[in-house]
């Protein structure tokens, strides 16, 4: 689950890693209050989705005077903002995070993410904030220090030290800094994150650390031990049908083509989709309704697939194991008869009981085409979109 | 032959008494796989279609002897009973339970190498020897016993999908392993296609992946340098966008990397035979294993 900027700087607070003064507003009197509140100007008034590159939309916007942040913040409230994270079709903006706008200074990078392949937890940091890491890394990769940490050992002083090595700090502008990766890694580990990153990292005038940007992402799987960070989920970020599919427990990705596709277990259903595509079409989705999907939930995924206006065609492929045939079959004509069908639907079953889901088909007497195997349903599928 | 599971595999099931565990334990029974004990914390003392259930895994192992674990733990125990049946001294742990916080997979996958146990999953759907020993939660009907081809996979349905197209060519299968969908897992792609490689009844290999981490790309190395039995290989997730989890959590690519596409030429540079039709890669197979089938 990917938080805002603004729910970010909120934990940051709270484990006493240093943030800018402010807070969000939802309209523009919001905004003045949050402003009247602060020091003074200048303030920066920031866009707040779940998508980088905020400023090259004109998401994030420096004023100087009341007025101004009046005119900006009612310019960035209610605005579909493009960038280039978010898709030609942009985001609608329902926040501004306003905040006082950091003394220029030197920009750093800094993020922890769990690195899989060493099972570890990996700090980088760069000399050179507010940069495209990933092009850094490619092009210039000793230009950031990569500090792997042993979970079970926690952060030591040498990572503390080795993480800071390249980044060209004062010693006097060091001390801050084993504090400031400590409440990071300690923010990082108890609120189970995937990824924290801060981009970028002023170092103030006074030499020490701000944390201008935050972006963080948690583990869905561990969303059961933090109550406390459930509120911050934004169900205004994700497609509606996808935040329906997952009130059903379903686990389902929106796409931009035309033909929905419903299958049993996530390798398969990627694999389905990209026989759709080798047949000369798109798909409309993802969808898994998990190895051992019962009728009920095979009849939630198809009313959700059959939500998309796009879909002009399914593709359902039900490889049963636990999931018999059979159960399957009762749950596809269940959900045809009430959700109705009306763009061409392609069955593909194999398994147990699948002689049992066949008969139930047949004897259903709908609209539907069948495929005998995995190269049957490839030529039907083409055949359909045809 | 096989690897890692055969006739002398004797199963512990931990959460035998919830409901998947119950089925699953009743299924891979009537497989014929050995269960000699359940764990499930304070149902000690019951019994379970007449296997005997303790409250901990040392004490299951103190009046059984149980030589594997097989783990149908909810997600949020699920770390703790892998633990567990490290510290219990069991050498071969499955771990079925999909859904395992990753930071908890981190903690887990640093201890296990220091206890030398082999954990195969989280998220996996098991594994099979065909004729010898079912520790999982696959279809059984859909095998082919005697070999000569090992499977190894990330996926469980696209396994099944794999096998069963296998089996209707009449190619057998020595061992089936699923080592799981999540980013952080025990055993990898290199230790079942190292494993295979040792196996004199596996005369060739099916690797099945997909997008996310690198693990084909380790592997298709490793078989570049090590391997000289056959591999046939498939990804999954050429249509995924990127930086979307698809389904299995592990399955994403981030910043570039993951791809299906990088994967697949990853495969072929380390010599592996990729298939890019799913709807055709028994027949696949059956070409490129011709000179290694009986």
């Amino acid at each position: 689950m990917k938080i805002h900027e603004y729910q970010a700087k909120e934990l940051f607070r709270r484990y006493a890693i240093p943030v800018p003064e402010g807070g969000v507003a939802a309209t523009i009197d919001e905004a003045l209050a949050v402003a009247d509140g602060l020091p003074g100007y200048p303030l920066v008034v920031k866009a707040q989705i779940h998508a980088g590159g905020r400023g090259r939309g004109g998401g994030v916007q420096l004023v100087a005077r009341r007025e101004e942040l009046r005119q900006r913040a009612g310019a960035i409230l209610g605005m579909t903002l493009i960038t280039p994270q978010t898709g030609p079709e942009g985001r609608l903006v329902r926040r501004v995070l306003v905040e006082q706008a950091a003394d220029s200074g030197r920009e750093l990078y800094l993020s922890l993410l769990v690195d899989r392949d060493s099972a570890s937890i990996v700090i980088m940091a760069g000399a050179a904030g507010g940069m495209d890491i990933e092009k850094t890394a490619a092009i210039a990769p000793e230009k950031i220090s990569r500090v792997q940490v042993n979970p079970l050992q926690g952060l030591q002083p040498h990572h503390i030290r080795q993480a800071l090595s390249g980044l060209g700090l004062t010693p006097d502008a060091m001390k801050q800094w084993p504090a400031l990766l400590a409440a990071l890694y300690r923010l990082f580990v108890e609120n189970d994150c995937l990824l924290l990153e801060i981009n970028p990292l002023v170092i103030t005038g006074a030499g020490s650390p701000l944390a201008v940007d935050a972006k963080m992402e948690l583990d869905d799987n561990a969303l059961f031990r933090h109550a406390d960070l459930l509120q911050y989920r934004d169900i205004h970020e994700d497609d509606p049908l996808e935040a329906r599919a997952r009130e059903d427990n379903l686990k389902y990705i929106r796409l931009s083509g035309n033909v929905g596709v419903m299958v049993n277990g996530a390798g398969l259903a990627m694999a389905s989709m990209d026989i759709i595509k080798k047949a000369g079409a798109a798909p409309a989705n993802f969808l898994d309704v998990g190895g051992g999907a019962s009728a009920e939930m095979v009849e939630k995924g198809f009313a959700i697939i059959s939500g998309d206006p796009h879909v002009k065609g399914i593709f359902i492929n039900i490889f049963g194991g636990i999931l018999r045939c059979d159960v399957l079959a009762s749950g596809i004509v269940a959900a045809v008869k009430r959700c109705g069908v009306a763009v061409p639907l392609l069955i593909r079953m194999e398994g147990t009981n699948v002689e049992q889901g066949r008969q139930i088909l047949a004897d259903a007497g709908l609209q539907l085409i069948t495929a005998a195997d995995m190269a049957d349903a490839a030529a039907k599928v083409a055949e359909m979109v045809a | 032959m096989s690897i890692f599971v055969d006739h002398s595999t004797r199963l512990v099931v931990q959460g035998i008494t919830g409901r998947e565990g119950r089925f699953h334990n009743r299924q891979c029974r009537d497989y014929g796989t050995r269960i000699v004990a359940g764990v499930t914390p304070g149902k000690g003392g019951s019994e379970v279609d007449g296997i005997p259930v303790f409250n901990t895994v040392r004490s299951a192992l103190a009046r059984t002897e149980a030589n594997t674990s097989l783990i149908f733990v909810p997600p949020a125990f699920a770390a703790d009973a892998i633990c567990e049946a490290a510290d219990a001294g069991v050498p071969l742990i499955i771990c079925i339970t999909e859904g395992i916080p990753v930071h908890d997979m981190l903690r887990v996958k640093q201890y296990l190498r220091l206890t030398g146990a082999r954990l195969i999953g989280p998220n996996s759907p098991g594994i099979i020897s065909p004729g010898l020993c079912k520790a999982g939660i696959m279809p059984a009907a859909i095998h082919l016993a005697g070999g000569p081809i090992g499977v190894v996979s990330r996926s469980g349905t696209l396994t099944y999908e794999v096998v069963h197209q296998l089996t209707r060519q009449g190619i057998g299968q020595t061992t089936c392993i699923g080592i799981g969908g999540d980013p952080v897992t025990g055993t990898s792609f290199i230790d079942c296609l190292a494993a295979f490689a040792q196996d004199p009844a596996t005369r060739g290999m099916v690797m099945v992946g997909e997008i996310g981490g690198k693990a084909e790309e380790e592997a298709a190395l490793y078989v570049r340098q090590h391997v000289t039995k056959p591999v046939a290989g498939f990804i999954a997730g050429l249509t995924a966008p990127p930086g979307r989890r698809m389904g299995h959590a592990g399955a994403i690519v981030s910043g570039g990397s993951g791809t299906a596409l990088g994967k697949i030429a990853a495969m072929r540079e380390g010599g592996i035979q990729v298939c890019e039709d799913l709807g055709r890669l028994g027949e696949f197979c059956r070409e490129i294993f011709s000179h290694v089938l009986a």
